[in-house]
């Protein structure tokens, strides 16, 4: 089973990554760009057949190391 | 003082410590690798140096905290024992929950790499008692992630219960949340900063406006 962890910076910390990237884009000609957020993506192969478990799992693997819970926040989805 | 200094892969600084070490204890530090379970007995200082360990991968100091080493260095700290962390060390200390906040890329996304002056907040620390309560002295710096940033309670908390060791006092380059570069634990005995007293200590560096940091920490 998969989870897929996505880390971001939480709203209110300053991503100047994702200002680098908006800055580029409206520079290519996209005016529409406004505010960009950079994150990550986390996939882990898990051993578990209960989606709800393997959910669980990823969850404390985001607090415990993938996610900084001081300035990042994370969500967890099972892929089938 | 006995001191043992950490080495995490990725860690470069670590010969800078043991000079700086040396040039102010007189005797030689440990060198203590990652994947030991415990500090050598009788150590009362443990320092981790600076560098990219493990890359930097994921987070900057995110993997070195979960190193097996860090589990003895948390008791150590629970004891009471002196913690130094720079740099990396900082990010590292950061990662494992001894120091509150975190660390994020630069706010002008370069890095970093020249001298920067540091005021002393307060010098009636074991880490500090060298200086005078605000002082400047010159430090190198030399990070892309050295942006200090917590929530404003834990700023205000920092603050109210006087626990910022140093801040930038010639314009923050990095971004750092109320020019911090530098905090104390509660108790006054974990520092971690970001700019590098260990690389002037000796006048053939160019200086020793880092050296009072060990010397103060030699005579505790």
């Amino acid at each position: 089973m998969k989870a897929i962890v996505t880390v971001m910076l939480k709203n209110g910390v300053l991503d100047p990554q994702g200002k680098a990237i908006g800055h580029a884009l409206n520079n290519l000609g996209f005016a529409q760009v406004g505010e960009v957020r950079m994150g990550k993506i986390i996939e882990l192969e898990l051993a578990e057949t209960d989606a709800a478990k393997a959910k669980a799992a990823a969850e404390d693997m985001a607090k415990k190391l993938l996610a900084n819970m001081v300035i990042e926040s994370f969500k967890v989805e099972i892929a089938a | 003082m006995k001191a043992a200094i950490l080495l995490f892969p990725g860690i470069n600084r670590e010969r800078d410590m043991v000079l700086a070490v040396r040039q102010s204890f007189g005797h030689e530090p440990q060198i203590v690798w990652h994947k030991e379970t415990e500090l050598p007995a009788g150590v009362d200082l443990v320092i981790l140096p600076g560098g990219f360990s493990f890359g930097d991968y994921l987070r900057c100091g995110a993997m070195a905290a979960q190193s097996p080493i860090m589990q003895a260095v948390k008791a150590h700290a629970a004891r009471g024992g002196y913690v130094l962390g720079v740099c990396n060390g900082f990010q590292i200390l950061t990662e494992a929950g001894l120091l509150p906040g975190a660390l994020l890329r630069n706010a002008g996304l370069r890095f970093l790499s020249m001298d920067t002056m540091l005021r002393v907040e307060r010098n009636d620390t074991v880490f500090t008692n060298k200086w005078a309560k605000g002082a400047e002295f010159r430090a190198p710096m030399a990070h892309g992630d050295g942006n200090y940033t917590a929530d404003a309670a834990t700023l205000d908390r920092l603050e109210g219960e006087n626990l910022v060791a140093f801040r930038y006092a010639d314009g923050n380059r990095n971004g750092s949340a109320r020019d911090i570069a530098g905090i104390f634990a509660p108790n006054l005995r974990v520092l971690g900063l970001m700019p590098h007293p260990e690389n002037l200590v000796d006048p053939l560096m160019g200086g020793t406006d880092g050296k009072p940091l060990f010397d103060a920490l030699a005579a505790a």
